[in-house]
């Protein structure tokens, strides 16, 4: 099995060259046979990665400690669920889930594109084959995960404990599904620059992909971020890790694209800026991989160093991006620019959501990169943490979140500003009283507390009030009114669903670091502590041995206003006996939206227990509010005009090229 | 306005606009980036009391002392020198004498070096790569040791 998978891959990688070769001198001939050969080879490509993921994945359920990666990153005591997620729970199985969503795209385009023009269809192919391709080779070159061992050791040695959590199954296909679905928008846009031709149905086509990649990012750094908060027992749920903001570029950029795409369908404006986003993002992806997969960081990410794997993948980096902005540069000019329109306008407020987020993703850009130049440049080792983005990153994001709620009320081509805040003063209003009950009320809010709340409430109704407006509230019978509401297009719901996400998740933001309490104190069995109006009773500490570990667990008992026990919490010291490492088992009770969390320390010798307790309000609607987000996507993506095959059925009709060079 | 005027309007305020931010980054580079250093670098460097740094080494051996509280303090040290350190909170996992930690903080009048947060190497491969590196320039740790 593991010698097929072996096999399988490296046949994937030739196919992924034919994919490249054969389909880009079809469309340069533009022979249709050769053309045609790309659909076929990309789904062989995809059957084959996946067989091949599928024999390493059973090599690490059946512990086949004969091969490498499993002896380095599996145990045969471990759960069934553990020793399958540990696939990718290391570097070269991770590398080969990357591939495997990589050509599982290509397929899906091969599988659904068959209503693109020709042409179009064979370049992508195989610009997605050429990534393919550079991957395939970096992974049978520096990352093979089927190498053998010979002899094979009788026992493994185990997965990171840090890994062995439910998270692993979720966070890292979410997060690749994002990262190399924005593959897709970069192999539209190199071989729309290919082509030297791009049109309105090109954004047709592009913004679906850019909603999936982007709601599969969304759900990963979401998860991501819960899986650190509860995992790493610190509490926190952002630490502007480089890790981290290798993932909340891409993001950020890809938040732009889909913003500037829907100028560009609707209005066919911003054209040659849409391409240069879609190219940035997938890079920025691509970068990303490079800064967590190379070494270059030192992170739970970072599985393990190795040079020649970091020069590779800067190589194949150099490549892409190099080539990709090359080619723009060359071709950019021939591409005829759009509309034009009023500043004040829908285009114009997407123009300026664009100019921040991409000027955003700049600084995050900069806070990555400076301290790893400046190290290589002068050896000087520089942090750059939280301190930096607050002083950067918030700054822009202010006037933008400020201005969310305005741009799905202007019109296209030229909007009323007064009208639209005309409409808006009833979320002002809302947005006011919550700042003023906040600032007045609660006690201990800062101002900085008042105005972030008063802004996730803005966002919230301005939001709504989009929906109320388009539905007609009050200016039409409850009927009509009604019968306008279910009928508005899916894709206002999830603008409106988006927008409201990010409100949901700024008000846990602001709520959290606001008005979330902490407490570090010592505890011997029997003592109790107050925190925010809980009361927690520390039960003690019991032995206990679970199926590769053994832990010491800390019971305490949530004590009701009748003062008896009304809930129980616990966490945990976990000692994983194979790679002798403990780990923290935070506890954690939801009460509503907010969280008790508890994490244990180490055992002092007169039996006392360092405890460090948090009490975290509305912290759940910071990943809730990324949930809202996705389903805001997935409202879009249903919407009628983005449905596969629907726009193209009009489009045959009219073949004639919107735009030509 | 002509339409000449309002285009170049719109280009000068996305410039002011870039400009601005630009400026921003390097202002926050310049005083939010905190250093880091090994206690030797610190007989050379100037760091002011209250200074945010970073500062790494191992933990010295004998050296942890459990205060009232949750307080602890103990010694970071790179074999030619060593720095007290007090931390309030729940050491990391992997914190252990003679492991490699990196503490963020910055020094009270009295010397002492205050942390808010310690970090522990990540898994049980390596050292952090900061002091790694710092170790292997002043020659008392090899690569071969980590394997």
């Amino acid at each position: 099995m593991v010698e097929t998978g072996h096999f399988a891959l490296v046949l994937a990688f030739a196919l992924s060259l034919v994919q490249t070769i054969v389909p880009l001198f079809g469309a340069r001939l533009n022979n249709q046979r050769l053309m045609a050969v790309g659909g076929p080879v990309a789904v062989t490509g995809f059957a084959l990665t996946a067989l091949s993921f599928v024999a390493l994945a059973s090599a690490y359920a059946n512990s086949d400690f004969s091969v490498a990666s499993v002896w380095e990153n599996s145990h045969s005591l471990q759960p069934m669920i553990y020793k399958i997620t540990g696939t990718w729970g290391n570097h070269e199985g991770s590398m080969l889930l990357w591939v495997l969503i990589l050509t599982f795209f290509g397929a899906l385009v091969a599988a659904f594109g068959s209503n693109l023009p020709a042409t179009l269809r064979a370049n992508v192919l195989a610009v997605q084959g050429a990534i393919g391709a550079a991957f395939f080779l970096f992974i049978l070159a520096t990352s093979n995960p089927f190498i053998r061992l010979n002899p094979a050791p009788i026992e493994g040695r185990d997965l990171n404990p840090v890994l062995q959590d439910l998270g692993l199954a979720i966070h890292p296909p979410l997060l690749y599904l994002g990262y190399v679905g924005f593959s897709i928008c970069f192999s539209f846009s190199v071989a729309a620059l290919i082509e030297g031709r791009i049109d309105a149905s090109w954004a047709r086509w592009v913004r679906p992909w850019t909603l999936v990649a982007w709601m599969f990012l969304t759900g990963g750094i979401a998860m991501g971020s819960y899986w650190a908060y509860y995992e790493l027992g610190w509490g926190g749920f952002w630490f502007w890790d480089p890790v981290e903001n290798a993932s909340f570029m891409p993001w950020l950029a890809g938040t732009a694209l889909l913003h500037s795409a829907i100028v560009m369908e609707k209005r066919s404006a911003l054209k040659i800026w849409t391409l240069l986003l879609a190219i940035l993002t997938f890079s920025l992806s691509l970068l990303g991989t490079f800064l967590v997969r190379s070494g270059v960081l030192t992170s739970v990410h970072a599985f393990a160093t190795d040079p020649a794997r970091g020069v590779f993948i800067l190589c194949i980096l150099t490549l892409f991006i190099g080539g990709s902005l090359a080619l723009f540069a060359l071709r950019a000019s021939r591409l005829t620019a759009g509309g034009l329109f009023h500043p004040i306008s829908r285009e114009g407020a997407l123009v300026l959501n664009n100019l921040f987020l991409t000027t955003a993703t700049a600084t995050v850009l900069v806070g990555t990169l400076y301290p790893l130049a400046l190290e290589a440049l002068t050896g000087d080792k520089i942090s750059v943490g939280a301190p930096f983005f607050d002083l950067t990153f918030g700054p822009l994001m202010l006037p933008l979140l400020v201005l969310v709620p305005f741009g799905p009320l202007l019109a296209w081509k030229r909007g009323d500003i007064i009208a639209a805040s005309q409409r808006l003063m009833a979320a002002f209003a809302t947005a006011l009283a919550a700042m003023l009950v906040t600032g007045l009320f609660i006690d201990g809010a800062s101002v900085f507390a008042a105005l972030g709340i008063g802004l996730a409430v803005w966002l919230v109704a301005g939001a709504l009030t989009d929906l109320a407006v388009k539905s007609g509230v009050g200016s039409v019978a409850p009927a009509v009114m009604f019968r306008r509401f279910a009928g508005l297009p899916r894709s206002v719901f999830g603008t409106a669903l988006a927008h409201l996400g990010l409100g949901l998740t700024l008000l846990g933001i602001v709520a959290t670091l606001s008005f979330g309490t902490e407490k570090i104190l010592t505890m011997r069995a029997g003592e109790t502590v107050e925190l925010s109006g809980h009361t927690l009773r520390f039960v003690g500490l019991y032995p206990a041995q679970g199926p590769n570990y053994s832990e010491d667990r800390g019971r305490f008992e949530l004590i009701g206003i009748s003062g008896s026990p009304v809930g129980e919490i616990s966490s945990a010291k976990r000692f994983y006996p194979v790679r002798q490492t403990t780990t923290t088992e935070s506890g954690i009770k939801t009460l509503g939206l907010s969280q008790l969390y508890i994490s244990l320390g180490d055992e002092a010798k007169d039996g006392s227990v360092v405890v460090r307790l948090w009490w975290k309000p509305l912290v759940t609607l910071i990943w809730g509010g990324g949930l809202v987000m996705m389903a805001g996507a997935a409202m879009s993506l249903m919407d009628r005009r983005l449905r596969v095959g629907a726009p193209s059925r009009r489009r045959k009709q009219a073949e004639a090229p919107a735009v030509l060079p | 306005m002509t339409r000449k005027q309002k285009r170049l309007s719109v280009i000068a305020g996305g410039l002011t606009f870039l400009g601005a931010a630009t400026g921003l980054t390097f202002y926050a580079l310049g005083q939010k980036a905190s250093y880091f250093y090994m206690p030797a670098d610190l007989t050379t460097a100037s760091v002011q009391p209250g200074q945010r740094i970073r500062l790494g080494g191992l933990v010295e051996k004998g050296t942890i002392q459990r205060g009232q509280g949750a307080t602890v303090g103990f010694s970071v040290t790179d074999t030619h020198k060593s720095v007290k350190v007090t931390y309030t909170g729940i050491l990391p996992d992997l914190f252990r004498e003679e492991q490699g930690v990196i503490t963020e903080g910055s020094f009270g009048p009295d010397g002492v070096f205050v942390a808010d947060s310690v970090l522990a190497k990540h898994d049980e491969r390596y050292m952090p790569k900061e002091v790694a590196d710092g170790l292997k320039a002043k020659g008392v740790w090899q690569e071969s040791k980590s394997e």
